[in-house]
């Protein structure tokens, strides 16, 4: 870089690449602007430098790929981005100085964000994760060094107490207290282990938080280890995660280089050290004693508690495991103190809580709100409503150990006991919208499919109880349902539920005892009609033609893959129901919805 | 020392042991099928689940340590209901086999179906099926009878410290297996058969030879090495047709690949059944009278001509204490030396 | 044995096998634990999951290494150097027992001087391990509490066997690693009965008990109860017996259930003393390789065909019991032997079998105490004077039978065959975990043959087979000046480079055959574990 080039004005191009942004084609629209940049500098002599920021999850996944573009003071957000737009956003905006309009953010980008409150996520998205500088140029690592300089670990414990956060990795068990019995629990070796082994589907706010935010991660475990007495952390990352991996290790050996992690950290005599141990993916390592056995080197297979980690945890000491989010956490309620904390939410559930927001909604992504909003908000104000305007059905909170709360019950509150209540949880943060073309038995089982595949095998409720549920499941979507099967699935989730040695055998039944709950009529239909109110499950369909509407086209039947369709042209079609393999091909085809579907 | 009451009888029990060892020193019997005494506890099966006043849910007795003051339950209609609903699941992947399983009469899961009367099963569905068998001449692995308790991990980790098996794949297709799947590699000491609660690790050798009802069970001392391992011979007619060792003996019931398995040279075909006398460079077939008269008379010639300490004995090391006592005094008080030795020196 | 005897006046294991998951050091010498006895192996590795430290010591990378805190790869055939140079350190760091050497030992002033000469750097010179390790040995060793030495023939069978041994003495006299529970020194015995044949005194020097053929007084008692007059010049021992043999002097030998022709040194020098012989009759329960060189063969009974007691390598006798009737006309060896004597005109009357063990309780107080009634369940451990005597789990509680400890000063010799130019490797032999012995049981188990059986094998170093070009399975040529074997070679990093290792169960590839008859003077062991042998590739 020349002289010239150094005194030039310089212009950021900041792009998402979280989760969805990454998905969205983040990556290659860095590289069109750069192509762009270069192509334009072949002819003309540019005015300014381009700098490319990669930054984490934004939130609004549905708009990704997200662009600002930093000019001075001014900032302004692009959406729905595609590598061809790159060029035009280089030539009109960059280059001559006017936003292209068609890709501005519009009004419901903000009525997406007007009912968030962004604490964790406020950094994610606009300081950049690979730089340690803009951690601390918003104020990151404060909160460790006023502890070290100003606070005993019984303060920071009554501190974190006095805030009232409760756990985001699922159980919402009070984090102070967890720290307070580690403390008290007798050994001189005691270690932190940060949980980012996040496994339920569709959830992805610990890898969002870990690539938008690493540094908030270690803030807050150097904050724990201070208080529990730990001079060795441990973070259990999945390894399908390679970005958030890489992300850490260049935050840990910045921070190392920075000496904030190491021995004798800003001269306060408290040491602390971390290490990545990664995770190769099994939903059950997400459970504490399971991870713990998988850091040990075994198969991750949970174990009896008690005793509990904070009093025999990792290699038998006391240890204290916390979640992403929780982590990340401790630093902001540092800083700004337990009563800014504990004035966010409501009695009992405190603060903001991330949701992956994600379904039959009009403005999916990563969502930061606080406790106590209601569901309605949520799905209506943030998320925008249905797509297609169709009929909600119910929202599926907190993955596989969840369940499903029907529309009327949209005003509960989003706090643990309540969603505990309605027979849900708040989980880790998964929150699935249904409309009317949900099959609530299919849904049932696809949970069940996926507790089943990722059972460890270890206790027999866990192993062959949902198993077997899965099999009710299966033959009552295929139309083999028995009179007596809703009993039967009852008692055996009750049996699930309380036999099952961890936390995933004991709520795999809860997907199926919440459908059963509110949408019993379904599991009923299927069973004594052998029929699928949401017309999905395929073995209860019949597809035929309703001759009165046939135009006799022909689409139909060019586009059924089994040669099901036969009659002549102009005249109404007929499908053998023999040979009809009820893909539904007809019926998505049909422009005269002439297709019937039973 | 604390005071826990189980059942309504109160006793004081050293800190530290299981609610499971604790309700044993009140003679109350919780049903279990993953545990083993000498072995890590496991919680796996979940059938001696209790219920302890305060706590909210069922917990494994065999893995939850008593505490003062700690009242449980044993047994109630609830935990009736999930010991027979868990009981039923494993039987619901279970062949079920008995009349030809060579655990039979001898097999806990067996038992418990038993004395829960478990006929129908609410839960039937797919079983595991494996059509592998292991190739190796002693442990016979029907992993289709496995019903994952993880005693033989633990014992092959634990106790033999090798660590041959492990738990392998999720959900229902979870199994126990050497790496790989490969065929079984390793000292076949025939730990993980002993502990096994169902049929799934049997002996090879001892397959079809016979019921447990109809053999005896002698107890005695192993022939291989000086470790003086106890040994129960199962005994059908004239043939040892298994052996194996009891939890209480000086070697806990561990055996070792010859111990436990190489005991069929005593029924070899081999073996010598008649003296036999050097005819003209050959040995042929001799009455005992004719062999021991021949013995004793070259013997005593031979003293005659040449004096005692022509003679010479080599005793074995591996015959009894009386018979070395016998062989010792025939050389040194019937014919008169001291030239006797074994080759226990080595 | 005679090495701990004369240091101790008793031979035989000073602890007792439940005793070892208390131990907080382990220190395994010259013993494939848990190849050779699986069940101490066991014992072992309970003790160090209960956190007790394991040293081994052992040219070859046996399985106890992946347990051991500490390993030390010695030279085969430098234990002596060894165990001098821990000793050393010791003393210079002054971790020596003083008091338990001052009222339970003596010999130690001079000893202390014949010591001063192996500094850990001498010890690295000789053994090859490095002198770190042998200082952490050393103070592992002497500050533990619970410390106890285990091991077997790859001390004993040296031609400084009984030097080995007085070496492992002097360790435990000098840190008063003796006479507490799970605190002594201990060689695990190899065979289920060599405690008991030893103890009964199949031996040449001795009358049951350990007792003295020369003293006048023990001969009178043996003479009373057996009713004859007995000899009182001690006879040959076994290795001696095939030197007679060869010179003629020795005419006739009765072998009973031994098959010296595979497990003693030299195959061919054992064949040809045998062959001698004008009379040879063998009492076993298979053709073995010695029967059939015999002019009388007797069909005797296996562990399951008879009544009696075993005493294992921990002193404990414990109850053999009959369950079948042997096959054919086998019998069991107690009538043979008897019905013998009563054909050279001395008849032994029993009317059961417990009446020899009365016998023997006669003639050794130790054994008094111990009935069949007794050890109905479990066996007890001699000493046990008295029928209400619970036995001794662990010797010389409060003393030594000889009054006090010896010290023994041990000069290091090398081995008596070593590596030349024309002989280069080292050879060592021993036993592996699937076979027994000379294989006449173990042989003869069909399970137990398909998995380990007819597969001889030497084991060679990676570095060795590469420089010779072998492939692993490839049959080579093992030779010596003795004799030579065909046998197939296994690549391994578990013996030293420049060692060969052969297991002496396969009569198809005899590794007796290439062995050393070079003896330890005092006890006349031979030198299995040292000898030099040549490789060729066929």
């Amino acid at each position: 870089m020349n002289q010239s080039e150094e005194n030039k004005k310089k212009v950021i191009v900041r792009v998402c690449i979280g989760t969805g942004g990454l998905a969205a084609g983040g990556k290659e629209v860095i590289e069109a602007f750069k192509k762009a940049i270069a192509d334009f500098c072949v002819d003309i002599d540019l005015d300014f430098t381009c700098h490319y920021q990669k930054v984490g999850c934004r939130g609004f996944c549905a708009r990704d790929v997200l662009v600002d573009v930093v000019d001075g003071d001014t900032s302004v957000t692009y959406q729905g981005i595609k590598p061809d737009i790159a060029k035009r956003i280089v030539e009109e905006h960059l280059i001559k100085g006017e936003p292209v309009k068609e890709w501005l953010i519009d009004d419901s980008y903000h009525a997406f964000h007007a009912k968030q409150l962004k604490i964790l996520l406020k950094d994610c998205g606009t300081i950049d994760p690979e730089d340690i500088h803009a951690y601390v140029k918003v104020g990151g690592y404060d909160a460790i060094k006023k502890i070290l300089s100003s606070m005993i670990p019984e303060d920071v414990i009554a501190e974190i107490k006095a805030s009232g956060i409760r756990g985001r990795g699922g159980a919402g068990f009070p984090t102070g207290v967890k720290w307070e019995a580690c403390r008290k629990a007798p050994g001189d070796v005691k270690y932190i282990v940060c949980n980012a082994d996040e496994g339920d589907p569709g959830a992805f706010m610990d890898r969002s938080i870990i690539e938008g935010n690493p540094h908030s991660v270690i803030e807050g475990m150097m904050i724990a280890a201070y208080a529990v007495g730990s001079n060795l952390g441990y973070v259990y990352i999945r390894a399908e995660y390679p970005a958030a991996v890489d992300r850490l290790k260049l935050a840990m050996a910045q921070a190392h280089e920075m000496g904030y992690l190491g021995n004798n950290l800003f001269g306060s005599g408290f040491s602390f050290d971390l290490r990545i141990k990664l995770g190769a993916g099994a939903f059950v390592c997400g459970e504490e004693t399971a991870l713990i056995a998988s850091i040990e080197g075994e198969r991750g297979m949970p174990r009896a508690k008690p005793p509990f980690p904070v009093q025999k945890g990792l290699w038998g000491k006391p240890t204290v495991i916390n979640n992403v989010e929780t982590l990340s956490n401790i630093p902001y309620i540092i800083r700004n103190g337990a009563a800014w904390y504990s004035s966010i939410g409501t009695e009992k559930s405190k603060g903001t809580k991330v949701f992956a927001l994600t379904g039959k909604v009009k403005n999916t992504g990563l969502i930061e709100v606080p406790m106590g909003i209601r569901l309605g908000e949520i799905i209506y104000d943030i998320g925008g409503g249905i797509i297609g305007d169709k009929k909600f059905k119910a929202v599926q909170t907190g993955g596989p150990s969840g369940g499903c709360i029907p529309a009327e019950l949209l005003d509960t509150p989003v706090d643990y006991e309540s969603l505990g209540r309605v027979g849900s949880i708040i989980g880790s943060g998964g929150m699935v919208v249904l409309d009317e073309t949900n099959c609530m038995v299919n849904i049932a089982k696809f949970f069940l499919e996926f507790t089943q595949a990722e059972s460890c095998g270890k206790c027999v409720p866990c192993r062959i109880g949902t198993k077997r549920l899965l099999e009710i499941l299966d033959r009552i979507t295929k139309g083999l349902g028995r009179e007596g099967d809703i009993e039967l699935l009852e008692g055996l989730c009750a049996g699930v539920k309380s036999a099952s040695l961890c936390g995933l055998g004991q709520t795999a039944p809860n997907p199926i005892l919440s459908t059963l709950k509110y949408f019993r009529s379904e599991y009923e239909t299927h069973i004594r009609e052998k029929k699928c109110p949401a017309k999905v499950c395929k073995d209860l369909l019949t597809y035929s033609i309703i001759d009165a509407a046939c135009t006799g086209c022909g689409a139909c039947k060019r586009a059924c893959p089994a040669g099901a369709i036969s009659g002549e042209k102009k005249k109404p079609h007929r499908i053998d129901p023999e040979m009809c393999i009820k893909c539904g091909a007809c019926f998505d085809t049909c422009k005269f919805a002439s297709v019937d579907r039973e | 020392m604390v005071k826990v009451t189980i059942d309504g009888k109160t006793a004081t029990v050293p800190e530290g042991i299981t609610v499971l060892d604790a309700a044993k020193r009140l003679h109350i019997t919780i049903p279990t099928l993953c545990h083993h005494p000498k072995l890590s506890p496991f919680g796996g099966c979940r059938l001696c689940l209790v219920e302890i006043k305060g706590v909210p849910r069922p917990v494994t007795s065999c893995t939850t340590p008593v505490a003062d003051g700690m009242e449980a339950t044993t047994t109630s209609p609830n935990l009736e209901n999930l010991r027979r609903t868990v009981l039923e699941l494993v039987l619901s992947d279970h062949p079920n086999d008995c009349m030809v399983c060579e655990r039979a009469g001898d097999c806990t899961l067996q038992e418990l179906a038993y004395s829960y009367g478990i006929r129908e099963n609410r839960f039937e569905g797919e079983r595991r099926t494996y059509a592998k068998r292991d190739g190796n001449p002693f442990i016979e692995r029907d992993m289709e009878k496995c019903i994952m308790c993880g005693r033989c991990v633990k014992v092959c980790e634990e106790v033999e410290g090798v660590g041959a098996i492990d738990f392998a794949y999720r959900g229902f297709k979870s199994k126990i297996c050497p790496p790989f799947e490969r065929d079984l590699d390793c000292e076949f000491c025939g730990q993980c058969v002993a502990v096994c609660p169902t049929g799934a690790l049997t002996g090879k050798l001892w397959k079809q030879k016979g019921r447990q009802k109809d053999v005896r069970e002698v107890e005695t001392t192993c022939g291989y090495c000086g470790c003086g391992c106890n040994l129960t011979l199962h005994v059908k007619g004239n043939e040892v047709t298994r052996v194996d060792s009891k939890a209480e003996t000086l070697n806990e019931g561990w055996l070792c690949v010859k111990g436990r398995f190489g005991y069929s040279f005593i029924g070899s075909t081999e073996r010598l059944t008649t003296p036999l006398i050097r005819r003209e460079g050959k040995l042929e077939p001799a009455s005992w009278d004719e062999a021991l008269d021949y013995v004793a008379g070259r013997l005593k010639g031979i003293k005659e001509e040449h004096g005692s300490d022509a003679l010479a004995g080599l005793s074995s090391a591996r015959c009894t204490n009386e018979e070395n006592y016998l062989f010792q005094k025939l050389i040194r008080a019937a014919i008169g030396t001291n030239n006797v030795d074994h080759c226990a020196r080595y | 044995m005679a090495g701990l005897a004369t240091v101790f006046g008793s031979g035989a294991m000073t602890n007792s096998i439940p005793e070892i998951v208390n131990n907080d050091l382990i220190f395994v010498i010259g013993s494939n634990t848990t190849e050779t006895h699986p069940i101490i192996g066991l014992k072992m590795k309970k003790a160090f999951r209960k956190g007790a430290k394991l040293i081994v010591a052992d040219p070859r990378r046996i399985d106890l290494v992946r347990f051991a805190d500490l390993w030390l790869r010695q030279k085969p055939g430098t234990d002596v150097a060894l165990l001098n140079s821990m000793m050393h350190v010791i003393l210079r760091e002054s971790l020596e027992d003083n008091e338990f050497i001052a009222n339970h030992a003596e010999g130690f002033e001079q000893f202390r001087a014949s010591l001063a000469e192996f500094t850990p750097e001498v010890g690295e010179k000789i053994t090859g391990v490095p002198k770190a390790k042998i200082r952490e040995a050393a103070v592992l060793y002497a500050n533990a509490e619970r410390a106890a030495i285990y091991y077997t023939m790859g001390m004993t069978q040296h031609t400084h066997g009984t030097d080995n041994v007085f070496s492992i003495a002097n360790l435990a006299l000098m840190t008063g690693n003796l006479g507490r529970e799970s605190v002594g020194v201990n060689p695990l015995r190899g065979q289920n009965n060599v405690q008991g044949a030893s103890d009964m005194a199949c031996a040449p020097d001795v009358l049951p008990g350990y007792q003295k053929v020369d003293a006048l007084q023990v001969r009178e008692r043996f003479e009373k109860e057996w009713g004859v007059v007995l000899p009182g010049k001690a006879g040959l021992t076994a290795t001696e017996m095939t030197e007679a043999a060869l010179n003629g002097s020795l005419k006739a030998m009765y072998i009973m259930g031994e098959n010296p022709v595979l497990s003693d040194p030299d195959m061919r020098h054992t064949v040809k003393a045998l062959k001698n012989l004008e009379f040879l009759v063998v009492q076993d329960i298979f053709l073995t390789e010695t029967a059939a060189l015999a002019d009388v063969v007797l069909p005797a009974s296996s562990f399951a065909e008879k009544d009696g007691t075993f005493t294992n390598t921990e002193r404990r006798v414990q109850r053999v019991r009959k369950v079948l009737t042997p096959p054919g006309d086998a019998r069991e060896d107690s009538w043979i032997i008897a019905e013998i004597s009563k054909r050279l005109g001395y008849e032994m009357k029993y009317h059961a079998m417990e009446d020899v063990m009365q016998e023997i309780g006669r003639l050794w107080p130790a054994m008094a105490g111990i009935s069949y009634s007794r050890i109905e369940k479990r066996g007890l451990q001699w000493p046990c004077p008295t029928s209400d005597h619970p036995g001794t789990p662990y010797l010389f509680k409060g003393g030594f039978p000889r009054g006090k400890g010896r010290f023994t000063t041990v000069p290091y010799r090398p081995s008596a065959e070593l590596p030349d130019g024309e002989y280069p490797f080292l050879l060592s032999t021993g036993r592996q975990l699937f076979q027994y012995h000379t294989g006449t049981m173990t042989r003869k188990t069909s399970a137990i043959e398909a998995i380990a059986g007819g597969r001889p094998y030497v084991e060679i170093h990676p570095d060795d087979a590469a420089r010779l070009h072998i492939a692993d399975g490839q049959k080579i040529t093992v030779s010596s000046r003795r004799g030579s074997i065909e046998i197939a070679a296994r690549i391994t990093e578990r013996p030293l480079e420049g060692m060969v290792f052969i297991p002496f169960h396969f009569t198809e590839a005899a590794a007796n055959v290439l062995t050393n008859t070079a003896l330890d003077p005092v006890c006349k062991i031979p030198e299995f574990k040292v000898c030099a042998v040549k490789i060729e590739v066929s």
